[in-house]
């Protein structure tokens, strides 16, 4: 075990599902031509003035009620003043002494089945800069910037250093992760950078009351990233202090590609931000009809949802927390519930074969090949002994790759399962007459290990009926005619 | 033409006396005569004008005519203005052609005015003098060897010389009734939240408030009609109706409670300026008002809190000036920092240095609280001696300015005694009351202002206060010799 304890914190950046900027009308749509979703207040144009957009507040005091939080009824907005070209006013707005969410919790669990709260500080409203572009698209020397992002609202969430392992803190993400998506005010989408995350770590002996010097890892932008990121540095601190080092409050950057942390700036170097009010703006009033009128329309948490499809769908604890913590994923499993009859068979696809698929391909499920539909269709034809398991992963080869439903997929590639006792009967007696070596063995094999041999024999009759025999009923026949031969 | 008032312009255009072409045309000629010895006006926009001028005068004649259809006036060049050079005074936007019109413009264009320019003003509305314009000072009409006032000197001077009949202004400490007292004009700041910012370049966000000037009061409640509006592009701005400025101009002042704080007749006032404004509260009091002395006693700080306040705001508002996306970038930058530090050192002139340095010290960590938060507060009490004195008068009367028009150069090496200037103005801005400015005399052949600070969207009761003391004097017709 080792001799020290590491302490984390996390600033997660979470990018709000608004169609228009936090302060002007131009769309949020991410993948647009660079610098054409920017109108002249983000580009921060001389006498322009920001209007806040009323549905990011509303995002933002739906985040507080699913934590159980505190709403700011009054919240105010600041300016963060430093200078960078992404970063057009010179001003970031933000908040600071009045957040519009105050404390609040969100409880998390591990592998190994604990569970455990994380504590809020606090989540404000805030606009993101734009980007700077440093690639080979720009002559030596020259960057760009496309400010289609700047503006775009965020809120951002800060916990306590309330977690002491990357697992936790992976946890707590994925688990921001479900509720932001579950209440719809995020997209989720990680790769797009819907969700950013800003680790703070640090060291100390183990037991001791006194934390460590910090520092910063910053804009992580998936669960696996930040795990890496969290593990390499608590190693390199422990390094550091054990060689008699010490650690430096710094802020770094984690190359997920490479697998390598640098050091961007240190304290000495950070920035005076010096907040004050945006004079441009009035304090943000939400009223307490605002508040309960939000309340009554939240969409469910993922919490919620995990239990009820323990007790509506009969699930297991592990399936319910896989399919409920995703919303995209939970809304996917039950249309195709809902449409199929059958829960366990739902369950067991969206999460095997369909899941596992789209992870493969980096598609999100809702751009999925296979619709819910299709696959709702796809299982009814499994519970009704239509197709095998088996077939099944042929028509949903098929399916992914557009050859339709899966009806018009086993109509076409004559896929139709066997069921029929008496075609059974003869196939399987046309196989043992054949193979009366095989038959033999089976005779004189000890009746503990003659389980072992029935595969064969079913090879055979699968080959026999091209794959389209019922398997459990083959299963049947075959051991009621051998144990006729014994 | 050019002495006509707005008033009887319209009576003009709209009985065909004169079509605003013509009106149009007089006032550019005389622009063309006349600006060179002012600098008043930056731009002149003949052509556009020409055209708005033709438009104008198919409407009037086809009946349909808005309210200022056909009048000629000038902006200020701080607010946008779609296509047409937005200097702001600065080397800094010398290059910048807004794709967008300020509100104020815009509703000034609704209303069928006819732009003749941009008029010349300091540096980002920064200074008392007109003297921090890139594009050199504005001479005062009275006298050319002193200052029109600032920062709105150039529409202040533009107006005394009848190079236009009215102009847009703002005012952030004094910014609108300063340049009015010294250029002899009528002048009005109103309530902030009044009139939208949309447009109009940011330089003390909390405190800037455009306002009209013109040579009357009746002139100034015309133009503030169609100035004044409900904007939701301005989080800032009132939702509020916006009343007839004009209706009530006629009203009696008979029982009006004027309120005469004894600190804005204090030993830096000029004795000749504070002869000629107990002459006008005199008058105003022989026609039925009554003279209340009243304090205010917080006034002598509201020069140092709005000397952390407007730079604080104004350093953060001044940051998007970086060379990046419009206006000047210096020549060759080596790196990102070189690209910021040259763009400001080299597009910003002085002033504006100073008062970005000013700002930034104040709200740097450890000087926060002693500086912007002392100033703040200081600002609640100064709101809270207004409230008081509203409670027992009407509207409070003094001196707009300490004396009258000062000689270039004068003040120059002296911030301060400069920042002094807006004594008696700078109080109202961190209120956010309206004041305005109204000619009440000669010293040294030179104009001085008679201030009336009103309570909270009181405007109209300020301008029929003034109409009515401009019915029973001359000084807002007395005009500096050889341009009547």
């Amino acid at each position: 075990m080792s001799n020290w304890d590491t302490v984390i914190g996390l600033e997660v950046h979470v990018q709000l599902a608004t169609k228009t900027k936090i302060f002007s009308g131009a769309s949020t749509a991410f993948g647009a031509e660079p610098n054409t979703q920017a109108c002249a207040i983000d580009l921060a144009m001389p006498g322009t003035l920001p209007v806040l957009n009323k549905q990011a507040v509303h995002y933002a005091v739906m985040f507080g009620l699913a934590i159980d939080a505190e709403i700011g009824k009054e919240s105010a907005f600041e300016r963060k003043n430093y200078f960078y070209p992404d970063l057009p006013k010179g001003y970031q707005t933000t908040q600071l002494e009045k957040p519009i969410v105050g404390r609040g919790q969100v409880e998390i669990q591990l592998a190994d089945g604990s569970k455990k709260n994380i504590r809020i500080h606090h989540a404000h409203l805030e606009e993101d800069a734009g980007k700077s572009l440093h690639d080979g698209n720009f002559r030596h020397g020259v960057s760009g910037i496309d400010l289609n992002r700047a503006g775009t609202p965020l809120i951002e969430i800060v916990s306590e250093p309330d977690m002491t392992s990357a697992e936790e803190a992976v946890a707590f993400a994925k688990k921001l992760h479900s509720i932001v998506t579950s209440i719809g005010i995020c997209d989720g989408e990680m790769s797009q950078g819907s969700m950013r995350f800003d680790v703070n770590v640090s060291v100390k002996p183990r037991g001791s009351d006194t934390l460590g010097t910090r520092t910063e890892t910053k804009n992580l932008n998936s669960f696996k990233f930040m795990e890496e990121a969290i593990a390499k540095e608590v190693e390199r601190q422990i390094d550091l202090i054990e060689d008699g080092g010490s650690v430096i409050q710094e802020t770094r950057l984690y190359n997920g590609d490479t697998k390598t942390a640098r050091s961007m700036r240190s304290k000495e170097e950070a920035n005076d931000y010096r907040y004050f009010p945006c004079p441009d703006l009035l304090p943000v009033i939400v009223s307490d009809e605002t508040i309960e009128q939000l309340r009554r329309s939240m969409p469910e948490l993922p919490d919620a949802r995990q239990a009820r499809f323990v007790e509506q769908y009969g699930l297991s604890e592990y399936d319910a927390g896989i399919l409920g913590s995703d919303a995209p994923m939970a809304a996917y499993f039950e249309t195709v519930t809902d449409q199929s009859g059958n829960a366990k068979l739902a369950a067991n696809w969206t999460m095997g074969e369909l899941a596992g698929r789209l992870n493969n391909e980096d598609i999100s499920i809702g751009k999925s090949p296979v619709s819910a539909e299709q696959l709702a269709g796809m299982i009814a034809r499994i519970a009704d002994n239509s197709i095998s398991g088996k077939m099944a992963k042929q028509v949903f080869e098929a399916m992914w790759a557009g050859e339709g439903s899966a009806d018009e997929i086993i109509e076409a590639r004559g896929l139709k399962q066997v069921s029929d006792s008496g075609a059974l009967e003869q196939i399987v007696a046309d196989v043992l007459a054949a193979n009366q070596a095989m038959v033999d063995d089976y005779i004189n094999t000890d009746e503990a290990k003659r389980k072992k041999k029935l595969g064969g024999f079913m090879g055979q009759i699968m080959k026999a009926s091209k794959g389209q025999a019922n398997p459990q009923q083959v299963n049947q026949i075959l051991l009621q005619k051998l144990n006729e031969l014994l | 033409m050019h002495n006509l008032t707005i008033a009887e312009l319209v009576q003009g255009l709209q009985s065909k006396k004169f079509t605003s072409v013509e009106l149009t045309q007089h006032f550019l000629d005389r622009i063309a005569e006349l600006n060179p010895d002012y600098n008043a006006v930056i731009t002149v926009t003949a052509e556009q004008a020409l055209k708005a001028a033709t438009a104008a005068d198919q409407r009037l004649a086809a009946g349909n005519a808005p309210a200022l259809c056909g009048v000629p006036i000038l902006h200020k060049d701080i607010f946008c203005t779609n296509g047409v050079r937005t200097s702001c005074g600065s080397k800094m936007l010398d290059n910048f052609i807004p794709p967008y019109n300020a509100t104020v413009v815009e509703n000034f264009e609704q209303a069928g005015a006819v732009v003749l320019g941009k008029t010349n003003m300091d540096e980002f509305a920064m200074g008392s003098s007109n003297e921090t314009s890139f594009y050199g000072p504005v001479k005062n009409p009275w006298a050319t060897d002193c200052v029109p006032g600032g920062s709105s000197g150039g529409s202040a001077a533009a107006v005394a010389a009848r190079l236009a009949p009215g102009a847009t202004a703002t005012d952030t400490g004094g910014s609108i009734r300063q340049p009015a007292a010294l250029c002899g004009i009528t002048g009005l700041k109103p309530t902030y939240g009044r009139v939208s910012r949309w447009g109009m370049i940011a330089f003390a966000s909390s405190l800037d408030q455009g306002g009209p000037m013109a040579r009357t009061a009746e002139d100034c409640a015309l133009l503030l009609n169609c100035m004044a509006s409900y904007d939701d592009k301005d989080s800032t701005c009132i939702e509020r109706e916006v009343p007839d400025y004009s209706a009530s101009l006629n009203s009696s002042i008979k029982g009006l409670r004027i309120g005469v704080p004894k600190e804005y007749f204090s030993d830096g006032l000029n004795p000749g300026t504070e002869t000629a404004v107990r002459s006008a509260l005199a008058e105003l009091e022989a026609q039925g008002a009554e003279l209340v002395e009243i304090s205010l006693p917080n006034s002598a700080l509201s020069v140092p809190a709005y000397y952390v306040i407007a730079p604080a705001e104004a350093s953060a508002n001044l940051s998007r000036f970086d060379g990046v996306r419009y206006g000047y970038r210096c020549e060759e930058p080596k790196d990102l920092e070189d690209l910021y530090c040259r763009t400001r050192a080299e597009g910003f002139g002085e002033e504006v240095q100073r008062r970005i340095l000013i700002g930034t010290y104040c709200l740097s960590a450890g000087y926060y609280d002693a500086y912007y938060g002392k100033a703040q507060q200081v600002r609640q009490l100064i709101q809270q001696d207004f409230a008081t004195a509203f409670e027992q008068v009407d509207l409070i009367m003094g001196p707009t300015c300490p004396s009258p028009a000062f000689k270039f150069g004068s003040k120059g090496d002296d911030p301060v005694a400069m920042y002094l200037e807006d004594i008696y103005t700078i109080a109202t801005n961190l209120a956010g009351l309206p004041g305005m400015s109204v000619p009440c005399g000669l010293v040294d052949n030179k104009p001085v202002g008679l201030q009336i600070i009103g309570n909270y969207f009181d405007e109209a009761r300020m301008l029929n206060a003034a109409h009515q003391y401009q019915q029973h004097t001359e000084w807002h017709n007395a005009a500096p010799e050889g341009l009547v």
